[in-house]
């Protein structure tokens, strides 16, 4: 009830503590009512098991070649068929989630802190350091990225290390390019201005005011770009610079029985490929979700 | 009884938002007559925009109409199918709306953007082009053919508006609805495009309903006016009686909380009405006021009261709607005024110059600027947009040549240059409390941050500090740890005013601090501003477009114009006379609910632009009392015209007295006639 | 609208020398002296140096960087290494081949994605629109080979509708080129329609939602008239920015489509270089990419300022 007699009195407040508490946990609930989301986990989620438990759940030995039985077509012993080494197919295909999400998942992360830094310094400081390093990322960003790591691999040989590193500077001019956006979007809102009235210094507005801040557009990038990680991962593996050639490795082992193609010995190269189809588009799904939660 | 030209009936519309029905019209029932204007006024969350979008039956996806009827001319509007709805569109209603630049295509010239109305209704393209010219020239623009050959972009804003306006009655509607249409637009603008509203729809016989949370302009514009709080129409009844003579508890409120007829704050301040605006879609039994109203008895709980007539049109839905005006007061005493001190000044600019690049051209905001602002006093700013009122209360980074001194101390412009108490000393209450506040800190740290940052203050003398700021700007403490999306407006920038005041600031500037916040909130966050400034005897430099709180809050007044001081001097003086001429303009472009007529001053044209100011005094463009060759070649000084009062004009002062005087005594006498 | 354009020009060029300088210090981290690899390991210092002092790998490196750029604005792109041609003679017809193919594809995807993400668009949240955007999203997050190979295995080999190299036969005539690009030019389109469609379809959104349309509408326009004149130029301009963005990606970034298909575009070409460590024939072939897609920026830029008001008429009244 409103106090009318002592008018230095606090006014009685009802705040809305409860709808924001609720209107969090509504999202994360959301999140996990979205079909997107749940078709998205599911379909990463077979992999991440695999990478994790990897040789305890293939049925035969993915590395243990036989002569004898190479080329057989799907079966009821071999589900996926046989390689041209007589390896099981569905084993060297669990197997080979290993490589590709212990790189990928790590490349991005380098990826997005390098470029959440630059792009909160770019975005923040602006003036000719912001001039400047857009310039480069220009510049870097005008060649396709595939092309950068690969001339990159080549140069320095492809090891798990390597692919880290390669990946995670590739993408990080286009991480720091949306950071800095968002960067931007907040420096116009009067915190900041307010921050500077007080004379804090940049580390401190950048980190502590503006980062909590823009976290989101971060989120949705990680995942977008660890889409394309994988992607990149494959691609490069492919080309012939898998992280490890004696490990089973999908993108390997689609280049090495491409040509068998045209005697008719599709399964070699179909099951690969599907595994990669499924996770990318199952971390996609996932970046989907998570970017419409954002959204709202 | 011929028709009304729209009659809603009990109509009641609710918002479904995440899987639950928010009510926000709850059974709304008015008519307005042919011809006639009817404003709808209330604060935000009151429903008004809810009921516009409902007549023109362009309510969101996630609405609906639960219940009620809507007439147009006699029509049921709510049966209606699309395609009778579209026909209506075209023919009968018209909506304009805030933000004209917005409202407009800015991929098409405004010509084609005009024909289509006509085009639509059936005439061929030649006619569809001279009637456009024709409308174009009823609302003003004197050379119509050019204007359509522009791009939207290319045109201001007032210029904008009045081609919208164009658009909306190239129809012929029968009804018109107005949604804050010059919310937004500088004051002379606005009062253009008021005047020309009010003669168009003489002229047109259109019946309108105009919608908006300023009730001065309301009084200004319409005939009638219904009075709407959380959805329910409270009080009804003819605008000038409404407003002179209210009949229920919150329109009282609502007109005490509004500084009038000069108030000051040394006279009273300014009353409140306690608690919030209610949740969108709360359920609320009784008498949706109840909560927050003073007269409130146990039946107002219980039942809700109807809209009881009370003859001649009037209606108030209040059980004690006879006793409204008792209503008490929330606060009656009289706050001590502050103690200016003629000492040295505290804050002094002289010689001001700050030009920055635009795209290439150089833009003057400020030029020739000298200014003083004294302990424990409050200046006031006013301008128009381009006056460069913003730019010297920001005092950074002045141009070479120019003198800023705080404490008779150099001041640098770059705040990193500035010594801690500097700083300290110098700080902001911005307009937009969204922004202004971190929205992932708490309360709490925000505040606590400041006084970290400005007094070095740790643990636990910090966090009993921040407790007693939190108190002097009643800002309950069980709340420092919520963040500032739980929190209302109003609360927000209570968290803005203490961040402020965390490090005892000297000088604080107040940049339309009230402005984004509703008529009964800012009514509680100036008492609070006032009593801070008495109590620590800080000096304010207070920006604000509304005239009756800057007369109310300060004790002198600086008017702007084109980077250039007009007028300086007492806040009495300046509103009183003898005024500079622009400051003559301005005043009698600003309604008041009083309705009385002061004589209109038009001022032809736009505001010049700032890339390319008029030679010698900058206001002769559009200067009424222009005198002749010396007001285009030589700029006047801004001199002593009166013991503390400062003008650039060429015409003596003694002069404009009389002239102003003798306008005065002819308006007199127009409205007692 | 001069001004823009000025000072997009500039950028362009600052960024294009950028490039050159990053292009060239790349290319020269690939390990390896460059006589000493055509030579091999078994011939002696003196020849190698000789070599070296020939091909004028000896001089410093700035003095290089110049040889190099100043032969470029000539026409010389230097010799490969490799193939001991003329670098302009093995670019020219590899860019000639990815121009094709990128032409190819281009000229199918984009009327699609565009009425595709209109559609979308205008059925926002019902069940085409879905379809569209998330069928679109998640074809187009699929690796290119792996979509490649899906239409190999489909179309090439199960069905035997259509050849699987890419290479037609010499002085083929246009109807069989296209036959034989068919494939990797539709691969190309099922990796791209999902991404433009769904910047028109956002572009289409903030068109639909916004307060002009509004105006459209409460004027009284039928609903496609309000589409047709006041939505759709307002909805495209995002995505022109877009398609410019592919062009890098569709003329140098197919290595892989390339190598699937057998088809000698820039690529492979890049891939070929990278591998035998030739550095003229990659920085000359890098830079031309990148000076295709600053190109084909420049002139979505230059497209934009004409088609946005705002840019061609800058000054107010």
């Amino acid at each position: 009830m409103t106090t009318l007699e002592d008018p230095t009195a606090p006014i009685a407040i009802p705040i809305r503590p409860d709808e924001t508490k609720v209107e969090r946990y509504e999202r994360f609930r959301l999140l996990f009512r979205s079909p997107t989301f749940l078709l998205g986990f599911f379909l990463a989620g077979i992999w991440v098991i695999c990478a994790i438990f990897g040789n305890l759940i293939t049925p035969h030995d993915p590395v243990a070649p036989d002569i004898l039985s190479k080329f057989e077509a799907p079966s009821g012993q071999h589900l996926f068929g046989t390689d041209k080494l007589g390896q099981d197919v569905l084993a060297r295909v669990i197997v080979g989630a290993r490589s590709v999400l212990v790189v990928a998942p790590l490349a991005t992360i380098l990826g997005t802190v390098l470029g959440t830094t630059i792009g909160l310094i770019t975005g923040y400081y602006r003036g000719f350091v912001d001039e400047a390093t857009m310039r480069v990322v220009d510049a870097v960003l005008a060649i396709p990225l595939i092309i950068t790591a690969l001339v990159a691999i080549t140069a320095v040989g492809p090891s798990r290390t390597t692919l880290v590193l390669v990946i995670g500077f590739v993408f990080t001019p286009i991480i720091a390019k949306t950071v800095r956006a968002a960067v931007l979007g907040e420096s116009r809102l009067e915190y900041v201005q307010a921050a500077r009235l007080r004379n804090e210094h940049g580390p401190y507005v950048m980190f502590a005011e503006i980062l909590p801040n823009v976290t989101g557009p971060i989120i949705v990038e990680f995942t977008v770009r660890l889409g394309y990680a994988i992607f990149t991962v494959a691609t490069l593996a492919f080309l012939g610079f898998a992280a490890d050639p004696t490990v089973p490795d999908w993108g390997q082992d689609i280049s090495a029985h491409y040509p068998s193609i045209n005697g008719g010995y599709w399964w070699p190269v179909l099951f690969p490929s599907l595994a990669i189809a499924t996770l990318i588009v199952g971390i996609n799904l996932i970046a989907d979700a998570v970017a419409q939660l954002f959204e709202r | 009884m011929t028709d009304a030209a729209i009659e809603l009936q009990d109509l009641q519309v609710a918002y479904t938002v995440r899987g639950v029905d928010r009510a926000v019209l709850r059974g709304v029932s008015f008519q307005i007559g042919q011809g006639e204007s009817y404003g709808l006024v209330g604060e935000s969350g009151c429903g008004k925009t809810t009921a516009a979008f409902a007549i023109m039956r362009y309510l969101p996806r996630n609405a609906k109409i639960q219940s009620g009827s809507i007439r147009l001319n006699g029509e049921d509007m709510l049966g209606m199918g699309g395609g009778n709805v579209r026909r209506l569109h075209a023919t009968t209603l018209s909506m304009v709306y805030q933000n004209p630049a917005a409202a407009l295509n800015p991929s098409i010239r405004v010509g084609p953007q005009l024909t289509e109305v006509f085009q639509l209704l059936g005439g061929a393209k030649e006619e569809a082009l001279h009637r456009s010219e024709e409308m174009l020239h009823k609302v003003q623009i004197s050379d119509p053919k050019r204007v359509m050959r522009r791009y939207p972009h290319q045109l201001s804003g007032g210029m904008q508006q009045r081609v919208v306006i164009a658009m909306a009655l190239a129809k012929n509607p029968t009804l018109l609805i107005l949604d804050e249409p010059t919310t937004g637009l500088d004051a002379t603008v606005e009062a253009e495009v008021l005047d020309l509203i009010g003669s168009l729809r003489q002229e047109f016989g259109t019946s309108v309903l105009f919608i908006s949370h300023n009730l001065a302009v309301i009084a200004k514009m319409c005939e009638r006016v219904g009075v709407l709080y959380a959805g329910r129409l409270v009080e009804q009844g003819a605008a000038q009686e409404v407003f002179r003579d209210p009949r229920h508890p919150y329109t009282v409120g609502l007109l005490r909380s509004i500084p009038r007829r000069g108030v000051r704050k040394d006279e009273t301040a300014l009353d409140t009405i306690p608690g919030f605006l209610p949740r969108l879609g709360a359920t609320l039994p009784g008498c949706v006021f109840e909560p927050r109203c003073g007269l409130a008895k146990e039946i107002c709980r219980e039942q809700e009261p109807d809209l009881f007539p009370l003859g001649h049109g009037r209606a108030s839905r209040c059980h004690f709607h006879d006793r409204a005006q008792e209503l008490p007061r929330i606060a009656p005493v009289r706050l001590p005024a502050a103690h200016v001190t003629n000492g040295k000044p505290l804050l002094e600019v002289a010689n001001g110059f700050k030009t920055f690049k635009q795209e290439g051209q150089d833009v003057q905001a400020l030029v020739d600027v000298s200014l003083v602002v004294r302990p424990g006093e409050v200046l006031g700013l006013v301008g128009e947009s381009g006056s460069g009122k913003t730019t010297l209360a920001r005092v950074t980074a002045p141009d070479e040549g120019s003198r800023l001194e705080m404490d008779g101390e150099p001041l640098a412009g770059k705040v990193e240059k500035r010594s801690n108490e500097q700083v300290r000393s110098l700080q902001i209450v911005f307009q937009n409390p969204d922004g202004a506040l971190n929205r992932r800190h708490s309360v709490r740290r925000i505040v606590g941050r400041a006084l970290y940052k400005l007094l070095g203050l740790r643990g636990q003398t910090k966090e009993d500090r921040a407790i007693e700021l939190a108190e002097s700007v009643r800002f309950d403490q069980t709340l420092l740890g919520a963040k500032p999306a739980q929190l209302s407006g109003g609360l927000k920038q209570r968290v803005a005013i203490a961040r402020a005041f965390a490090g005892d600031p000297r000088i604080v500037l107040c940049d339309e601090p009230t402005s984004a916040l509703d008529v009964s909130v800012q009514a509680a966050i100036l008492n609070l501003l006032v009593e801070l400034q008495t109590q620590k005897g800080v000096s304010y430099i207070f920006i604000s477009h509304d005239l009756g709180v800057v007369r109310y809050i300060s004790d002198r007044i600086a008017v702007m114009y084109l980077g250039r001081i007009q007028e300086v001097g007492d806040a009495e003086t300046v509103f009183g006379g003898p005024h500079h001429p622009y400051t003559e303009a301005l005043l009698s472009a600003v309604p008041n609910l009083e309705g009385e007529e002061r004589t209109r001053i038009r001022l032809e044209g736009e505001i010049p632009s700032a890339t390319n100011p008029p030679s010698g005094c900058v206001f002769h463009t559009r200067c009424p009392r222009f005198l002749g060759e010396i007001c285009v070649q030589e700029e006047p000084p801004l001199a002593e015209v009166e013991p503390g009062h400062l003008m650039r004009c060429h015409i003596p002062v003694e002069e404009l007295r009389r002239l102003q005087a003798d306008a005065s005594a002819a308006a007199q006498a127009k409205t007692t006639t | 609208m001069g001004r823009f354009l000025l000072t997009r020009l500039g950028l362009a060029a600052i960024t294009l020398f950028l490039l050159s300088v990053l292009v060239f210090v790349g290319a020269n981290l690939l390990p390896g002296n460059v006589a000493r690899r055509k030579l091999g390991n078994l011939a002696d210092q003196a020849s190698v140096d000789q070599l070296n002092h020939q091909l004028g790998t000896d001089k410093p490196i700035l003095q290089q960087y110049w040889n190099w750029i100043s032969g470029f604005f000539h026409g010389d792109l230097g010799t490969s290494l490799t193939f001991n041609l003329p670098v302009s003679q093995l670019i020219g017809p590899a860019l000639m081949h990815s121009l094709k193919l990128a032409a190819f594809a281009f000229v199918m995807v984009v009327p699609l994605a565009i009425v595709g993400g209109v559609v979308a668009a205008l059925q926002r949240d019902r069940l085409t629109d879905r379809i569209i955007t998330i069928g679109g999203l998640s074809l187009a997050v699929v690796p290119e080979f792996v979509t490649g190979i899906a239409l190999i295995l489909i179309f090439g080999l199960w069905l035997d509708l259509f050849p699987v190299s890419a290479n037609a036969p010499d002085g083929s005539s246009i109807l069989t080129q296209m036959k034989y690009l068919f494939l990797p030019a539709l691969t190309l389109v099922i990796v791209l329609f999902g991404y433009i469609s769904r910047i028109t379809r956002a572009g289409t959104i903030e068109a639909l939602d916004a307060d002009y349309t509004r105006t459209a509408v409460l004027k009284g326009l039928p609903r496609r008239t309000v589409v047709r004149r006041h939505v759709l130029r307002n909805s495209l301009l995002p995505t022109i920015a877009v398609i410019a963005t592919q062009t890098g990606y569709l003329i140098g970034g197919l290595v892989v489509i390339e190598t699937l298909f057998n088809y000698p575009g820039m690529g492979k070409l890049i891939f070929t270089a990278a591998n035998g460590k030739d550095f003229p024939l990659l920085a000359s072939s890098v830079l031309i990419v990148g000076i295709v897609f600053l190109v084909a920026t420049l002139l979505a830029d230059v497209a934009y300022s004409l088609l946005n008001p705002r840019i061609r008429y800058a000054t107010a009244e």
